[in-house]
């Protein structure tokens, strides 16, 4: 899949400001006042942020609000509604919070219910996808989520639940690739499938449709070389999960620790966004004769 | 809505003979005509006439090379447009309501007025279907020419859709495939029509139907060689006596030097 700068920003910042968002909304930390008002700018500037860089990749940005009609069989529409609902209820809680210095309990939890059920439903749009087979697994959620509770914990300077937190999306990241690398193979698509022609012999793709490229290409069809794929697996590995978990165990770290290991986090996480999309192969490569299986 | 219908009253859709095809493009052609001029934003094109062209089409013909485990292999032509799927998993993804299937004829369309151009329907259908308009922005996909089927303005034998109407080898049929007893279904019972990608759980409406086996091939002319009259390899009287001459003069090469 075309790894578009637009879905790669708006899948990493809202996961980690709908997971800030959870925990604030648990009460962790129990903030109010100016420190508050600092921790929910950060907040909403990703996870607003996020979906309005999620709106820069469509033909028509102005019907966006159709997007709220279809709860009822797409996760894109669930995921507008669950992002505004959630986006609402922590503002009341937020509001509380700065000025009233008060914190709504039952408001925070319904938020911070709403937050998880965003970044799932986010997580969804991808997993649904029989056309992807890398993604189309239980463990495409449970990387988005991982990876969303772990972000929104370093965030909330919860520094043991985060290293904890990170270890687990650690685990399940590698275990994505893996299960990844194998999900085209498994999945019974393949030229053969594809073309219906496999029972006389072996099938080739001879010549494409046109000489040129097209949109089918450009958007389905990115193929990254193994080396690269490795290289950038590790810096994913080291800088989004290593090297903040070795920063979060430091004992009575410095507050610029835990900044740079945000810092470090937020780096590993894009170039590992960046893998997730241009490793996926959608199924239509094969009518390309550009897919190995 | 983009819930898919329980069931619709007709099955309207292509059956495509992959032993006829030539792989002339005519199909291609008379789509992206009929479907630039007619129903809906055009389908246009960048940099038609430069160096890297590209643009929409709703239906392509890809050629695809068979390889027997023995004999020689086969050529054959592919051409692919929307399946207008039972199950699409087009429509369901759809955040807006714009990609729906008709609940009377099976056919799937866009509204393009409500479409944001997501993309989101081209990343579930797993046959390349759809293609978003550059320009327009919006969704395209096959419409199965319904500004054609049931135009009455149109000679009834225009109301089939445009590829068909073109196709010069008559291998695209038109028809209603939920009726068991239309030609397109008797077509497909006698022929073996399959399904692309059945393992994807689309339930395609539109059927291939597979190349026949050749009966042609070059081992069988073989046989028939050992009684076909030789072809004279020496040359003899004049003309043999010219070819040796010619061969013996300053500069001239011999057949064996020049092959």
């Amino acid at each position: 899949m075309h790894p578009a700068p637009s879905v790669i920003i708006f899948t990493t910042f809202s996961g980690l400001g709908f997971g800030l968002l959870l925990f604030l909304g648990l009460g962790l930390p129990p903030v109010t006042g100016w420190v508050a008002f600092f921790l929910y700018a950060i907040a909403y500037a990703c996870a607003v942020g996020g979906l309005l860089a999620s709106t820069f990749h469509l033909g028509h940005p102005e019907r966006a609000l159709k997007a709220f009609t279809q709860w009822r069989t797409s996760w894109l529409s669930r995921e507008a509604w669950l992002s505004v609902a959630a986006l609402l209820v922590m503002g009341i809680y937020a509001f509380a919070a700065v000025f009233l210095d008060t914190r709504l309990t039952p408001v925070g939890i319904l938020g911070a219910a709403l937050s998880l059920a965003t970044v799932s439903s986010t997580s969804m749009i991808y997993a649904q996808l029989k056309t992807v087979p890398r993604w189309h697994h239980w463990l495409t959620p449970a990387h988005m989520l991982g990876l969303s509770l772990a972000g929104g914990a370093l965030l909330a300077g919860q520094m043991t639940v985060a290293a904890a937190l990170l270890a687990v999306a650690a685990a399940v990241q590698v275990a994505h690739w893996q299960v990844g690398d194998s999900a085209l193979a498994r999945s019974g698509t393949n030229l053969a499938s594809a073309t219906g022609l496999g029972a006389p012999g072996r099938v080739r793709a001879f010549e494409p449709p046109h000489t040129g490229t097209n949109y089918l290409l450009r958007e389905f069809v990115h193929v990254v070389g193994r080396r690269h794929s490795r290289k950038l697996r590790l810096i994913a590995l080291t800088f989004g999960y290593g090297l903040p978990v070795v920063l979060l165990v430091i004992p009575a770290a410095p507050h610029l620790l835990g900044a740079l290991a945000i810092l470090s986090h937020l780096a590993g996480i894009l170039a590992s966004r960046w893998l997730f999309f241009a490793e996926a192969e959608h199924v239509v490569g094969l009518y390309y004769g550009k897919r190995a299986a | 809505m983009t819930d898919l219908p329980a069931s619709t009253d007709r099955k309207l859709g292509l059956v495509i003979d992959l032993d006829t095809c030539v792989g002339c493009h005519a199909c291609v052609i008379s789509c992206k005509g009929w479907n630039t001029e007619n129903y809906g934003a055009p389908l246009s094109d960048a940099d038609a006439y430069g160096g890297d062209p590209s643009g929409t089409f709703l239906n392509r013909v890809h050629s695809y090379e068979i390889t027997p485990e023995e004999g020689p292999a086969q050529l054959v032509h592919f051409p692919k447009s929307c399946l207008h799927c039972e199950d699409a998993p087009c429509v369901t993804v759809c955040p807006t309501g714009a990609s729906y299937k008709r609940s009377e004829d099976g056919i799937v369309l866009v509204n393009e007025d409500a479409c944001i151009g997501c993309g989101l329907c081209a990343w579930a259908c797993p046959y390349g279907a759809r293609e978003l308009d550059a320009l327009e922005g919006v969704m395209k996909k096959c419409t199965l020419c319904v500004d054609r089927i049931y135009n009455n303005t149109l000679p009834e034998i225009d109301r089939v859709p445009s590829c068909v109407r073109t196709c010069p080898a008559g291998a695209r049929h038109f028809g209603d495939l939920g009726d068991p007893d239309s030609d397109v279904s008797q077509l497909v019972a006698a022929r073996g029509g399959m399904d692309l990608m059945p393992e994807q759980g689309t339930k395609p409406v539109n059927k291939y139907l597979p190349p026949r086996p050749k009966q042609d091939r070059a081992e069988d002319l073989d046989s028939l060689a050992p009684y076909l009259a030789p072809v004279a390899e020496d040359q003899s009287g004049f003309l043999g006596w010219l070819d040796k001459a010619l061969d013996r003069l300053p500069g001239a090469r011999s057949d064996e030097e020049m092959s």
